[in-house]
């Protein structure tokens, strides 16, 4: 175990702003990507079924 | 083993097929991504000149990779899809762009944070980093391309060639440590040589890499899905499969 405490975890040597930095913006595009693709899937869904029972 | 490839290079077929290859890769996403996390910053030991600002490469190593890697097979397919004219070919290739583009930004990023503590700057204009962020500029290219051209047919073949003529970018990436004198460290893990890390480090590495691997496939398949739809929404099937 690397950490006495949860303080120390965060704080990550002092280099939290670098390190916390690029996995707090690598989970936003992850989680957006997700949230697009997921966007699209049901909007040509919803589309579609529309056209179909017209 | 190719009467089975001929059957799924339809879309009607590859439709269902990705669908329920979806959660098993997400699952195994998530799995490979926490035991990764959990190597990555509790099993690791702390570097003994870079401290914890070394722990950016569980994320900066496995990001680099896949947005070269999937650029070859983004190339692949829209290759496949010029010489065999394929409909899915062109699909699948619009489906990795926007995934190789995230890991390309995610590289440069991850890569200019980590960079400001160890070299004492954020960017500089060598060579490893300049030809990531021209890849950055391929797939943008690439996205545009297709989305500029109305003929969905035409748009694949176009932006093929130029997927195509950005492949010579792949290896000027990967060997620019070596042809030039560059800021950025050479490779730590080669095939041909023993890993210049310790094992903890490079298990966990090597853990976010397949993390990478499983969400870049799922994630693709989940929006080549939305490209079949889109594209064959005036198909009888479509409209059976959306009921």
């Amino acid at each position: 175990m690397n950490w006495g405490s949860f303080a120390e975890f965060v704080a990550m040597g002092g280099y939290a702003p670098f390190v916390w930095g690029s996995y707090g913006v690598a989970a936003l595009c992850i989680a957006g990507e997700i949230a697009l693709v997921l966007r699209r899937i049901k909007k040509i869904r919803r589309a579609t079924v529309r056209v179909a029972s017209a | 083993m190719f009467s089975a490839l001929y059957t799924y290079a339809s879309p009607q077929a590859f439709y269902p097929l990705a669908g329920r290859m979806i959660p098993w890769f997400a699952s195994a996403a998530v799995l490979f991504a926490a035991a990764g996390l959990y190597v990555g910053f509790f099993v690791a030991p702390t570097d003994a000149t870079q401290g914890e600002a070394y722990r950016i490469i569980f994320l900066h190593v496995p990001a680099a990779w896949m947005s070269m890697f999937i650029y070859l097979v983004m190339a692949g397919w829209a290759g496949l899809g010029l010489v065999l004219n394929t409909r899915l070919s062109g699909m699948m290739a619009s489906a990795l762009a926007p995934t190789g583009a995230m890991f390309t930004f995610l590289a440069l990023w991850s890569g200019a944070l980590w960079g400001r503590p160890t070299w004492g700057t954020y960017w500089v204009w060598d060579a490893r980093l300049t030809s990531e962020l021209i890849l950055l500029f391929l797939y943008l290219g690439f996205i545009a391309l297709k989305e500029a051209i109305e003929d969905p047919r035409r748009a694949d073949r176009a932006s093929a060639i130029l997927a195509l003529v950005g492949v010579v970018n792949v290896p000027i990436i990967y060997f620019s440590v070596q042809w030039w004198n560059t800021l950025h460290q050479g490779a730590s893990v080669s095939l041909t040589a023993a890993p210049k890390m310790a094992a903890t480090m490079l298990a966990g590495m090597l853990l976010m890499v397949l993390a990478a691997w499983m969400y870049s496939i799922a994630v693709s398949l989940a929006r080549v899905r939305a490209i079949i739809l889109e594209r064959e929404r005036d198909a009888a099937w479509v409209r059976e499969a959306v009921a």
